[in-house]
């Protein structure tokens, strides 16, 4: 360290000290707005589902219910929507415990097989296939789409187990998914796993989405 | 290979460069093997799964350059101290155990692939998380084996003398460490999965990575050129005030489409935006003292270590900086997020940051180990930093071409949905753009042979002052 310091700022020590507020200073409001954080996307409780009350990570519980995707003319972006009781896998009445057993049984599965080496879930993940943040509401499911008369399914929670089963056999595009081994109970939670995360709020991703070939005019006014 | 060190320290810092040299080598067969499959999707299917290529791909990537890092401060420590690390013995014990560990790792990954929707998959397959999918017991194994090595380094630190590039280091790694653990859990609630794995991935790659890139320049201008110590350590701590100051609570722009509130947007855009200035900032410190001291008659004593250390000065900006701002705000981000941009952004950044000034350290290592004053450049060292360079830079550009394209057609045009994915990877400039990346690959590839020829071969070549 040098006597010869005539300037502040070419002091060491003041670039020392400096950078040891900074980083605390930075650290702290991290750590201040990870409490607040960690209290908003909490998963909320089935209560909170009958009483109506908005979450922005719902309870598992969510899957008794219809999930839409709607423009939020407050909040200026697409907002789930969660509607009234829709049955899953031809029940609407899953308890607290079992939806939790089966969202845990998807949320593991979708580890164990590695999805996000291959798609984006909530965006993140490799891109090599199709994001699944919002799979569940995908149009290719619906009624006008390709795999409820490929799979020979009548329901979309029962074409999108089939097709998890196996994949390789239903294929839209060169790009098939591979056989992993899924069995019919692990297909269910992933289901369902795909059913809650298409109920998270994420502030509008993905923007317009399902909505072709309209101008951006025709999209707002959606 | 002959071996003069006079440091047993220095002696571990090159087992543990070798092992990074290795799985850097299999980081590029396991990229070509995956931007193979985006071209022909047949290749290898059922086989060994575009999820196997890249996982394995990834994870060579986060653990080459791990193992460069630690290598890098076992190789500095004694020159630093002045005196021999504390625990060698040690050392090279847990070298020994994390080696045979990320062996395990990797042949379970490439032989096992998947598993049951248990927690059995977790504990001893992979954990299916992006970058840190090393299952748990190799989870506790790496803290353990840190534990040790940042021991090591303390007790040392605490001996010897502590210079500023010692303590930025020393406090660096504890954040580093400390990281990890946020990255060992699990929950059922994805948006609170995805969050702690940010604070690892985001907080290691865009903070404390950074800061240590930081402190190997500044050891490697004074090592390389003769920089003064005295102003070389005063530019480390600005730019460690820079790079924490905007890198901390750039976090933010991860948390944009998470689940996360949207205070992050406001966080994340400003934060993230400011983070390419301390990498501007490290440029031109670079530039100015490589001038300065050349200019004052000192002599460069390690010419590839010096071009590749300059190369990451100017990567790191342009592909953390300037590929990292493109996207950063979430006005372009809610377009861009998870799309070819990202993948694109990936490649230059990890590429200037990281890999440049660790292959620096490879140089630097080679000089050490055949008691070289002074080495020169060979045709083999250009040539493997001019394909490289050009390779990493040729697939970052066709894949901001593939991205632009499929940010248009998927997300602009078509909804962003199932069917809009699969449109999108069918236009011209989609698989144009990939079919460059593998070309790219290609060019990548064949500098890392001249690399390692260089590598390998060099400290025999007369050519050099010793």
């Amino acid at each position: 360290m040098s006597k010869r310091t005539v300037s502040v700022w070419t002091d060491v020590r003041f670039w020392q000290r400096s950078a040891a507020w900074v980083t605390g200073f930075s650290a702290a409001l991290l750590i201040w707005l990870t409490f607040d954080t960690m209290g908003q996307i909490q998963m909320g409780t089935d209560a909170d589902l009958k009483a109506g009350i908005t979450k922005r990570v719902p309870a598992a519980t969510v899957i008794n219910y219809n999930i839409d995707y709607k423009m939020d003319d407050h909040r200026g972006h697409e907002v789930p929507v969660i509607g009234g009781k829709e049955k899953f896998f031809g029940r609407d009445d899953w308890s607290p415990e079992e939806a939790q057993a089966l969202l845990d049984l998807g949320k593991l599965g979708s580890q164990a097989k590695n999805c996000m080496n291959c798609h984006t879930l909530l965006g993140n993940g490799a891109y090599y296939a199709p994001d699944l943040t919002k799979a569940w509401l995908d149009p290719a499911w619906g009624p006008n789409g390709p795999y409820l008369g490929m799979t020979g399914k009548d329901t979309k929670e029962e074409a999108m187990a089939e097709f998890l089963q196996h994949p390789s056999q239903y294929p839209t595009h060169s790009r098939m998914m591979p056989d992993l081994g899924i069995t019919a109970e692990e297909a269910k939670g992933l289901v369902a796993f795909l059913k809650h995360m298409s109920s998270i709020d994420t502030n509008g991703f993905p923007r317009n989405f399902g909505k072709k070939d309209l101008t951006l005019r025709e999209k707002k006014a959606n | 290979m002959a071996n003069n060190l006079k440091w047993e320290s220095q002696k571990l810092a090159t087992w543990y460069f070798t092992v990074a040299a290795v799985l850097f080598g299999a980081q590029l067969l396991m990229g070509l093997i995956a931007a193979t499959q985006f071209l022909y999707p047949a290749f290898l299917f059922e086989l060994f799964d575009f999820s196997v290529a890249r996982m394995v791909h990834i994870n060579a990537l986060v653990v080459w350059m791990l193992y460069a890092m630690i290598g890098s401060v076992y190789w500095l420590l004694p020159e630093e101290t002045g005196i021999e690390t504390v625990g060698v013995g040690i050392g090279k014990l847990l070298f020994w155990i994390l080696t045979a560990a990320v062996t395990v790792v990797v042949l379970v990954y490439i032989l096992v692939q998947v598993g049951p929707a248990d927690q059995s998959t977790i504990w001893l397959i992979h954990e299916g998380r992006e970058y840190i999918e090393a299952p748990r017991w190799a989870d506790i194994g790496i803290v353990v084996v840190v534990l040790g090595f940042l021991g090591n380094v303390f007790l040392t630190a605490i001996k010897g003398e502590r210079t500023g590039i010692m303590t930025v280091i020393l406090a660096d790694l504890i954040a580093l460490a400390g990281l990890y653990l946020a990255g060992m859990g699990y929950t059922d609630n994805i948006s609170m999965d995805q969050f702690w794995w940010w604070w690892v991935i985001h907080l290691w790659v865009e903070a404390t990575w950074e800061v240590f890139v930081g402190s190997l320049a500044a050891y490697g201008l004074i090592r390389l050129i003769g920089a003064s110590r005295q102003t070389v350590e005063m530019w480390l701590w600005i730019e460690v005030a820079m790079l924490f100051g905007s890198g901390i609570l750039g976090l933010g722009h991860h948390y944009f489409w998470i689940g996360t509130p949207e205070y992050w947007w406001e966080i994340g855009a400003l934060f993230s935006s400011l983070e390419p200035l301390p990498l501007v900032a490290m440029f031109v410190h670079v530039t100015y003292d490589w001038g300065r001291e050349t200019g004052q008659g000192h002599e460069v004593s390690n010419s590839p270590a010096l071009a590749w250390f300059f190369t990451n000065a100017f990567g790191n900006f342009l592909g953390a900086g300037i590929w990292g701002f493109f996207h950063t705000l979430p006005q372009v981000n809610i377009y861009t997020h998870g799309t070819q941009f990202t993948s694109a952004h990936g490649h230059l950044a990890f590429y200037g940051a990281y890999a440049t000034i660790l292959i620096g350290m490879f140089y630097i290592a080679v000089q050490g180990t055949n008691n070289i004053k002074q080495l020169k450049a060979t045709f083999d060292s250009k040539m493997a930093i001019f394909l490289i360079t050009l390779g990493v830079f040729g697939m970052t550009i066709a894949l901001t071409v593939a991205g632009y394209g499929q940010v248009l057609v998927e997300r602009a045009q078509m909804g962003a949905t199932w069917e809009a994915f699969f449109i999108s990877q069918d236009t011209l400039w989609f698989v144009q753009g990939l079919g460059w990346r593998l070309a790219m690959g290609v060019v990548t590839l064949v500098g890392f042979v001249y690399l390692i020829k260089d590598l390998l071969s060099t400290g025999k070549n007369p050519i050099h002052v010793r």
